[in-house]
């Protein structure tokens, strides 16, 4: 192995605070879905994960959806099962609800809703923050 | 904190998301198609300026100059290369990419 | 600093993987690593040594494999993405491995720095 993949061993024990930022709508693009993939797979490292569903990405979490029609893949059950993977810290930005006509009774799953301010500062105290 | 922005901000909502998440003293850098924000009479131009009591606006130089653009900068955005945006990243605790 | 990055669209269709590249190449240029590169969504498209863009143009599945052999850069297809878009070891070019997801929560936990490319 070379110089540089050495620098990717070590930093056992190491947590940092990982957001993953959703912007995006289901099933017009793959995002919602592979981004929720690398979020199933970051539980396995310990790391201090966050959600974050802004803009479009709010109605990812939207309840009752049906996707026979298109034939593709309904994913959004996957949603519920984040807590079982200790993925519990899910945040919607109110404007983008509001923007959408959109209200928490109106989602899948329960979340905390911060306003812009409160979510710029939750971003700016992250160490990783992956965007889709 | 580091704002990436890379999507021209009249075809995608990405500027204005970022710039409502921005922190007062964050650093918003503009690349690909998102410097046609960056330049007078634009659409987005206002909106820049009035970002600028904020924060840092940055445009990378060499998108700019890809587009036709560079003789049309709105003053107080600094023009980076991809040293400036590679400086940017490691100046700032983390940053984020708002596609 | 060791500097992470992941690309998220493929070559020619998106700037993302020529903005990203230029930006490597000028890391290490400026003395930092850029220890992985991780592929994800089209950017497993990055990878397959059956691309054929002009002459005259550039190859960006061929620097990225350059970046990689003078650099030791770890260029990581996600083993998910580049199934059901046909990236198989067999069409890979040089440089370019397929492996998990773990590899870029790895990037993000071992590097200082990570930056995302895409749309």
């Amino acid at each position: 192995m070379n110089d540089t993949m050495d620098d990717m061993e070590g930093g056992e024990g190491v947590v940092k605070k990982f957001m993953f930022v959703n912007r995006k709508a289901p099933h017009g693009t793959i995002y919602a879905l592979e981004g929720l993939e690398v979020v199933l797979v970051s539980a396995a490292f310990d790391q201090d994960v966050s959600m974050v569903f802004a803009d479009d990405g709010v109605y990812e979490l939207i309840k009752g959806m049906n996707t026979k029609g298109i034939e593709v893949k309904d994913f959004s059950k996957i949603y519920r099962a984040l807590d079982g993977y200790d993925i519990e810290k899910l945040y919607v930005e109110k404007e983008s609800m509001d923007a959408r006509g959109l209200s928490e009774d109106d989602l899948i799953v329960d979340v905390t809703v911060l306003d812009s301010a409160e979510m710029a500062k939750l971003m700016a105290e992250q160490d990783v923050v992956i965007s889709y | 904190m580091l704002h990436i922005v890379n999507k021209s901000a009249t075809e995608r909502n990405s500027l204005d998301s970022a710039l409502r998440m921005a922190t007062k003293g964050s650093a918003v850098l503009l690349i690909e198609d998102a410097v046609y924000a960056a330049t007078k009479g634009g659409a987005a131009a206002a909106k820049i300026q009035a970002a600028m009591a904020d924060c840092q606006i940055y445009a990378l130089g060499p998108d700019l100059d890809a587009r036709g653009m560079s003789g049309r900068v709105l003053d107080g955005v600094k023009i980076v290369d991809y040293g400036g945006f590679v400086d940017l990243v490691t100046e700032h605790n983390v940053c984020q990419s708002w596609l | 600093m060791k500097i992470g990055i992941m690309v998220s669209e493929g070559p020619y269709n998106h700037q993302a993987s020529d903005t990203a590249y230029l930006f490597a190449r000028t890391a290490i240029e400026k003395g930092h690593k850029v220890p992985r590169v991780f592929f994800y969504h089209d950017g497993v498209n990055n990878s397959t040594k059956l691309t054929e863009p002009p002459q005259d143009d550039r190859n960006v599945v061929n620097r990225w494999s350059k970046l990689a052999e003078e650099h030791g850069v770890d260029l990581v297809v996600c083993v998910a993405a580049g199934l059901r878009r046909g990236i198989k070891d067999e069409i890979l070019a040089p440089g370019f491995r397929i492996s998990g997801l773990g590899q870029l929560v790895e990037a993000g936990i071992q590097c200082d720095r990570l930056v995302t490319f895409g749309d």
